[in-house]
């Protein structure tokens, strides 16, 4: 029984010992070894160009502490649980809708802000953030086909439909992410890619079990290397994954199928764990100014959804189809949307079946 | 309650909590949140759907299946490879190099292999030099089987190893003496003797084999599904725990399984290093 009791009193003792450093360190971390000049940004990894954070400092005076995610989820979790103290961060179009739900998100204080009309209006206001009420897009792009001229006749590879043809067999490579490569499918059937009907989830996914022959692997961001070593001739991915691929291999070509594709945003928002509003609002209207935006959309490869920015970006960069496509394909391209717990779940079920499926 | 009798029990204290901070407690949330379901009630449903669902059925053997190929080849080069360092001079040393990959990292080894193994790698041109080359070697069962193999070879022959070295030579000489063939001596002296290591090895190499799923991405491009690729969905991209927690909760009674078919005579057999 003494045992017992000591154990107890013990595990209670380191318990009480943790919170207690647990709570000093947040004190310190919100009080800030420099006082209120600081911004905490929440970024994806190598997604801002450093000088420009530089630059910032240098203007305003305000340090910036940057801690990067490599997935909205990871970045969702962190937020939800509390304990941190990130003033802004940068979620996908869907992840934004489901951190709105949560509560987990400020709204934008739009007096304090200049050059929200720098944006272009058809990439404003959308279903996931009416009128902007929480969040400013940062960047944008599209899910799409990367394929190789040494192997695909350049030019000749325009639609999703013309992945299941024979003479690409064992050419494929496809991103490991189910709403993407589920995604496809329901565009090549003419469905939605945000269906919630489970006959068309099905039916992409026997279509994609027809697909097996021709796909070589199913892998993550390896893709990027994979493909700059000509490993395989086509892949499916994102437009800032390609563009990075074609920076180191000059026969890649990037393509939106016409027929429909997945148009994403990343933007930037203000989590409920946000201190330094003087410092957010600072940088948010510091990455709006057009120069500095052309600046980052250089570094980081991505389209920039701001429009006087792109136009002081060179012709090669802000003329190029692949990456800015044209008015037709524009209306062609579709959001993903949050789904509820249980869809999500249906989808990676159906997608796992593919993936059994490939062998 | 004597002042001896205070302090025997104090060592205890700081095992007692490792094992039941890092031990029992994870374990028990694992189980508790198997009968979660999405809404955070309690619920039988993940247990029905795993049995229910031929994809986890199909995933589960799947498992099993690459995980005892990846064993048995490891056993196959591990206990020769273990009964010629047990002869040779420097022993330790060898023995050193052949512990030496444990050292770094698994990614960084895979990385290696795909370098090793891709259209432009090391492999393919040797292959091109004879004219039977670029050939797909990534992206295989044999490079999935190969890799693993490799990367738990030195789980396997360090126990073996042990056991070697707890058998005396004078066994070994007796059984000749006794007229016993080279063959003979092997199979009714050393093998029975060193069962124990080789049981060891098996637990070290099988279990961990069953999760594999850094493996079957990068070397297998995920033509090679096992149930650690389907815990990593359900825990980073569904958010069901409680279905990852499932197959977290089979995996563990498997590795009970194992324990108990593999571990029952050791006590008999004496220690295993």
């Amino acid at each position: 029984m003494k045992k017992l009791l000591a154990v107890i009193i013990s595990l209670l003792a380191i318990c009480g010992l943790l919170a207690f450093s647990a709570n000093r360190l947040i004190a310190s971390d919100s009080g800030g070894s420099n006082g209120n000049k600081v911004l905490n940004l929440y970024n994806w990894g190598d997604y801002i160009d450093p000088n420009l954070i530089q630059k910032f400092q240098q203007q305003t005076g305000y340090h910036v502490n940057i801690e990067t995610f490599d997935s909205n989820e990871a970045m969702f979790t962190k937020i939800k649980q509390g304990g941190t103290s990130y003033d802004l961060t940068v979620p996908s179009d869907y992840m934004i809708e489901k951190m709105r739900a949560a509560h987990l998100l400020l709204p934008l204080d739009k007096s304090r802000l200049s050059g929200l009309s720098n944006n272009d209006p058809r990439l404003m206001n959308l279903a996931f953030d009416p009128h902007n009420r929480y969040s400013i897009p940062y960047f944008w792009g599209t899910l799409g086909i990367i394929y190789n001229d040494q192997i695909v006749k350049p030019g000749s590879l325009k639609h999703w439909q013309q992945l299941w043809s024979p003479k690409y067999r064992n050419q494929i490579m496809l991103v490991d992410s189910a709403r993407d490569i589920l995604g496809f499918a329901l565009a090549s059937n003419g469905d939605s890619m945000n269906t919630t009907n489970l006959h068309q989830l099905t039916d992409a996914k026997n279509k994609l079990n027809q697909l097996s022959p021709n796909v070589k692997a199913i892998v993550a961001d390896e893709i990027k290397m994979y493909m700059a070593e000509n490993e395989a001739g086509i892949a499916v991915d994102w437009s800032g994954e390609a563009s990075e691929m074609m920076a180191n291999n000059s026969h890649l070509h990037y393509v939106v199928p016409s027929e429909g594709s997945n148009l994403w945003f990343d933007n930037l928002v203000i989590p409920k764990t946000a201190k330094h509003f003087d410092a957010i609002y600072a940088f948010l209207n510091f990455m709006m100014q057009p120069k500095n935006a052309a600046q980052n959309a250089k570094y980081v490869g991505y389209a920039t959804p701001n429009q006087r920015a792109k136009a002081l970006l060179p012709k090669r960069i802000s003329g190029d189809r692949q990456f800015y496509p044209d008015a037709k394909t524009m209306s062609h391209l579709q959001i993903y949307q949050n789904l509820s717990p249980e869809l999500v779940g249906q989808y990676n079920d159906l997608y796992l079946e593919f993936k059994m499926h490939h062998r | 309650m004597t002042q001896r009798h205070f302090t025997s029990w104090t060592y205890y204290v700081p095992y007692g909590l490792w094992v039941g901070l890092f031990v029992i407690a994870p374990v028990g949330l694992i189980i508790y949140q198997s009968f979660l379901d999405l809404h955070h009630h309690f619920t039988l449903a993940n247990y029905q759907a795993y049995f229910e669902s031929g994809t986890y059925l199909m995933m589960t053997v799947n498992s099993i299946w690459w995980a005892f190929l990846i064993t048995l080849f490891t056993l196959l080069i591990s206990y020769p490879a273990a009964y010629y360092i047990h002869q040779l001079k420097h022993r330790q040393l060898w023995l050193l190099l052949t512990i030496l990959p444990t050292w770094i990292n698994l990614l960084l080894k895979a990385y290696a292999f795909i370098g090793i193994f891709s259209q432009a790698g090391v492999v393919n041109q040797f292959l091109s030099l004879f004219g039977i080359g670029p050939q797909q070697i990534l992206f295989t069962n044999f490079s999935f089987v190969f890799v693993a193999t490799y990367i738990q070879i030195p789980f396997m022959i360090l126990p073996i190893y042990n056991a070697l070295d707890d058998l005396s030579g004078s066994y070994i000489n007796a059984s000749h003496d006794l007229g016993a063939t080279n063959w003979q001596t092997f199979s009714k002296v050393v093998w029975p003797l060193t069962l124990p290591g080789v049981k060891a090895g098996v637990q070290a190499v099988f279990i961990p084999s069953l999760s594999l799923f850094m493996l079957t991405r990068l070397i297998g491009g995920n033509k090679v599904i096992t149930l650690g690729t389907a815990i990593e969905e359900h825990f980073l991209t569904t958010m069901n725990w409680g279905m990852g927690s499932t197959i977290g909760v089979v995996l563990i009674v498997a590795m009970v399984l194992i324990m108990i078919i593999t571990g029952e005579r050791r006590q008999d057999r004496g220690r295993v290093r």
